[in-house]
């Protein structure tokens, strides 16, 4: 299973590194909310730094909504989800391949996105363990839910949209933990803020398992 | 051109039976149902509007309470019963529980929808406001959109089969995804006032208002079931419906082509 997995991801890394989507149309995407909340929030006032921890998951996650559709969008090109299906890979190995290359990816995204909101909304960062641990925690679990609902969503004419509406609302506890964990780390009492990266990790295992289980059913049939 | 009505008439038969079962949503069992609702309502509203006493703080705006806890307990419900569907689909495959997954989340949905607005109207007299960031406001907000999403998906044009299993991973999902939105909202808010349900069944409130309301929550369960059972009902006349649509339209093609096939003998 585990084989399978990374099988799959390095095919979708590979993808993706030869493609460049994710380089020159989702990460620029993300850098453009960074400046349109800049653009809603005057940058003058003190609101960006004050509400950065809001800003920066927001931008991920629609980012990540972009990222999700695209692993997709590759599988449904030329049959290759009949492929997927043919290629005797275990459906769990595909589901956390697949997971996996949307979290690395997110994590890079995450990366650029820290530095950029470090940069443009001169904010103030403390407790970076805390950060870390709250990103990873996060990620996998955007990462997990997403690539579950990507599949739920692949495929059909009305994915675009459907997309969205299925995984934001699924998502929104991950906003909390990961918003409040950041506050609490900028703030400067980390103690706050571990309990949330608990919730958050909790989350990612669950989807994870589950998400694990519920795809084979998913890729069997159509 | 002689040959089109003998190659037609294979499929007149397929045409010809009337439908199978009745052709309404209705029957005796959902008569009695029905009058056994309507009973109730006459009496609730009696117990709500007239016997019942108005609330020493809250005056007469208490009363509101007599519908809004039966419609969100209707709503809970429904949600299980769409959880449990789906788990029945993806276990058994059985279509008889997705149907009623999909009916019973419909009415799930418009009852949080009821919710939501029946609570608005009874915040404003009460705290002044139509909405506050409280956890059980706002989750019940995101419980509205997570029913969305699972009827988004009951709509997408697709195969019967594709559809319902796609449906059943989103309503196998929809229970524990309220549970976690409603804890981490809580979390969230943990400032805020205590749940009202448990206030109000406290032995602390009037009796005759304990009973207007324990009276409330088993009619509108009779209420949800009589709307369950027309709509399990219609959704499974739809389905059979479409099946026969797709049988007619096999034959029909069947039919051309053999007429095509009798014309090229022909010539």
């Amino acid at each position: 299973m585990f084989r399978d997995a990374l099988l799959v991801a390095g095919k979708d890394l590979r993808i993706e590194l030869r493609s460049r989507i994710g380089v020159n149309q989702i990460l620029p995407f993300a850098f453009l909310v960074l400046l349109l909340f800049a653009f809603a929030l005057d940058p003058d006032s003190g609101v960006l730094d004050r509400a950065t921890p809001g800003l920066f998951w927001l931008a991920v996650l629609f980012s990540a909504l972009l990222a999700i559709q695209r692993a997709f969008a590759i599988e449904a090109a030329d049959g290759n989800r009949d492929g997927l299906r043919l290629s005797g890979l275990d459906p769990a190995g595909i589901y956390l391949g697949k997971m996996t290359a949307i979290f690395t990816q997110l994590a890079v995204l995450e990366l650029v996105l820290g530095i950029g909101v470090l940069v443009l909304y001169s904010s103030h960062v403390t407790g970076w363990a805390l950060m870390v641990a709250t990103c990873v925690a996060a990620t996998a679990g955007i990462a997990a839910a997403g690539t579950l609902y990507g599949v739920v969503a692949a495929g059909l004419r009305v994915r675009e949209t459907l997309l969205p509406l299925l995984l934001l609302p699924v998502l929104s506890p991950v906003l909390i933990g990961s918003v409040r964990a950041f506050e609490a780390a900028r703030n400067g009492n980390p103690g706050e803020g571990w309990p949330w990266v608990g919730l958050l990790a909790v989350f990612a295992v669950a989807y994870t398992i589950f998400g694990a289980f519920g795809f084979g059913p998913l890729l069997e049939e159509s | 051109m002689t040959s089109v009505p003998t190659a037609t008439a294979p499929s007149a038969p397929d045409a010809a039976p009337p439908a199978v079962g009745p052709i309404g949503t209705g029957s005796r069992g959902t008569r009695i149902l029905g009058l056994v609702a309507l009973v109730g309502i006459a009496v609730a509203t009696y117990l709500a509007l007239v016997s019942s006493p108005p609330d020493e703080n809250m005056g007469d705006s208490v009363r509101i309470i007599y519908i809004h806890v039966p419609i969100v307990v209707v709503a809970y419900v429904g949600c299980l019963i769409t959880t449990l569907g789906s788990v029945m689909v993806l276990w058994k495959k059985s279509v008889w529980w997705d149907v009623t997954a999909a009916a019973s989340a419909e009415i799930a949905m418009v009852t949080t929808a009821l919710t939501l607005v029946i609570g608005m109207a009874w915040a404003r007299p009460t705290w002044g406001v139509w909405w506050v960031w409280d956890a059980r406001l706002t989750s019940t907000a995101m419980l509205l959109l997570l029913l969305l999403g699972y009827l988004a998906v009951r709509r997408i044009p697709a195969e019967t089969s594709t559809r319902s299993r796609r449906a059943a991973i989103v309503g196998v999902l929809l229970l524990p995804n309220v549970i976690v939105v409603n804890r981490s909202v809580t979390w969230w808010r943990s400032l805020h006032q205590d749940t009202t349900i448990l206030n109000t069944l406290q032995p602390k409130i009037h009796d005759q208002m304990a009973f207007a309301l324990y009276f409330a929550i088993p009619v509108a369960l009779v209420i949800f079931a009589w709307l369950l059972v027309h709509r399990w009902r219609l959704a499974w006349m739809e389905q059979q419906l479409e099946d026969r649509e797709l049988d007619q339209a096999i034959s029909d093609r069947r039919a051309e082509a053999a007429g095509e096939r009798a014309e090229d003998g022909q010539r």
